[in-house]
């Protein structure tokens, strides 16, 4: 009976696989419409999280159905275990990009600062990097990438302390401001959530390949 | 959608007094495996016997209801019996080879039938123990008791046997319950294999092994059938309680 479960564990992969991209995409375009005050594209962000959506729950039905019907053990349940924890980490890394859209379609034309906005784009690079390095970690069942791409959620807290600090001085600077900066850190504040969930898929790679559950990057030392 | 190839309704058997089937409704459908559950004395292996009449000669035993095979009445006064067998293949839990070679366990079926052309023995013998999945462990013992062999590759000559008369509908009575799990395994894949050319209905104790490999599971309960349901659905949100509990381990 092996053949029938390798074939659907194989789907499996290829489902949190593609959504995985979807949610990559979902990602990237969201920051690119809030730097580019690209409505349009905001809303097309916004419209696509449904199918993200969908997908979480195809693969948990799918998944839920596995355990049931084939009563997996040892490493192939925790590659079902894995897919599904880790594509609840993509739906709501999915749910964010929406949050960043919205913010995007609420701005309008306030008074801006370009300076912090290629902040915000610059940090929006590294979580695009780290979301796609992580997909491909998946895939490749490399627990040590997993391990290294989790140390650069620090570079992504470290931008978000940068552009929190400018956003404050900038309020203190021109109260006009406000409402605008008010966006950048809420958008700033998504993207390290982004990187969050990036670090948790990472410990499920590392969960699949050794069994052992683990913290990878503890919040615990970030400033309070 | 797809054919019914045997349906049965409102079947009741009673032994002397007692009512062991109470009125079943059941259609299965072709390129199926339907899985029969339920505890001892649920009626799942006296109804699976009903199908190809392995009941008749029981004594004291009265049958009502409409069994038919693409829609003919099996319980006709016109059937013929032994060609409903053809049709309706049974293997049954113990491996039951005959005392004589696997080849001539393989083909016993149609030397009954009159066949003689050893071409087409031959052909009978490669085809059904490749279908059945245990040509390779045998083709270079072919004319050696069916005896000598393991219990597992036992059980699946006896499938070959049933495949070599390319019956319409093969019924299996709990077919791996004296096998080891490998073997189990190996018969479960033949089985969902063989999907494509046959109809298959198996009577099995192991939930397990309904869940993997059955399409559609029969849940009977006292003589009752309590639910028929995708097995994908049966396994993970029944539409009974009874079924629920029974496959969760909570009685039976």
């Amino acid at each position: 009976m092996r053949e029938i479960f390798s074939e659907e564990l194989k789907n499996l992969h290829v489902r949190f696989s593609e959504m995985g991209m979807l949610v990559n995409e979902a990602v990237y375009n969201s920051v690119k419409a809030f730097v580019n005050h690209d409505r349009e594209l905001a809303l097309e962000v916004i419209q696509n999280d449904e199918a993200i959506n969908e997908r979480e729950v195809d693969i948990e039905k799918r998944s839920f159905e596995m355990i049931a019907l084939q009563q997996p053990v040892t490493s192939d349940l925790r590659r079902i275990v894995t897919i599904m924890k880790a594509s609840s980490d993509l739906e709501r890394m999915g749910d964010h990009a929406v949050s960043i859209a919205k913010s995007t379609i609420r701005v309008k034309g306030k008074t801006r600062v370009p300076e912090i906005e290629e902040d915000i784009a610059n940090m929006a690079d590294i979580v695009k990097q780290m979301v796609e390095a992580v997909l491909k970690a998946y895939v490749q069942k490399n627990d040590q990438q997993a391990r290294k791409i989790a140390q650069q959620d620090q570079q992504v807290n470290a931008a978000f302390q940068t552009i929190y600090d400018k956003c404050i001085a900038e309020m203190q600077r021109d109260p006009q401001t406000v409402i605008g900066s008010t966006d950048y850190l809420l958008v700033g504040t998504y993207l390290e959530r982004v990187g969050d969930y990036v670090t948790n898929i990472c410990e499920w790679i590392v969960y699949l390949n050794t069994n052992k559950l683990i913290e990878l990057n503890t919040n615990n030392q970030e400033k309070m | 959608m797809a054919e019914k190839i045997i349906t049965s309704q409102d079947v009741h058997l009673y032994y002397g007094e007692h009512e062991a089937l109470k009125g079943i409704d059941l259609d299965f459908t072709a390129h199926e495996i339907t899985a029969l559950i339920g505890p001892s004395g649920s009626g799942k292996s006296t109804y699976l016997r009903l199908l190809n009449r392995m009941n008749d000669l029981l004594p004291n035993i009265r049958i009502t209801g409409d069994i038919r095979l693409h829609g003919q009445d099996i319980y006709a006064p016109e059937t013929d019996v032994v060609q409903l067998r053809k049709e309706v293949g049974m293997v049954f839990q113990q491996p039951n080879p005959f005392p004589f070679s696997i080849y001539e366990n393989v083909i016993y079926g149609l030397r009954l039938a009159g066949e003689k052309n050893k071409t087409v023995l031959d052909e009978a013998v490669e085809s059904s123990l490749q279908a059945a999945a245990v040509w390779e462990e045998t083709k270079d013992v072919l004319h050696q008791s069916a005896l000598s062999l393991s219990g597992g590759q036992q059980q699946r000559v006896c499938i070959a046997r049933v495949l070599a008369v390319k019956p319409a509908v093969i019924l299996l009575d709990e077919p791996t319950s004296a096998l080891d799990p490998i073997s189990s395994s190996k018969i479960e894949q033949m089985l969902v294999n063989l999907k494509n050319d046959y109809t298959i209905i198996m009577v099995t104790h192991n939930m397990q092994q309904a869940a993997r490999s059955s399409d559609r599971t029969a849940f009977f309960l006292d003589g009752q059938l309590i639910e028929f349901n995708a097995t994908a659905k049966f396994f993970t949100a029944p539409a009974h309680k009874e079924s629920e509990d029974y496959i969760s381990g909570r009685f039976g």
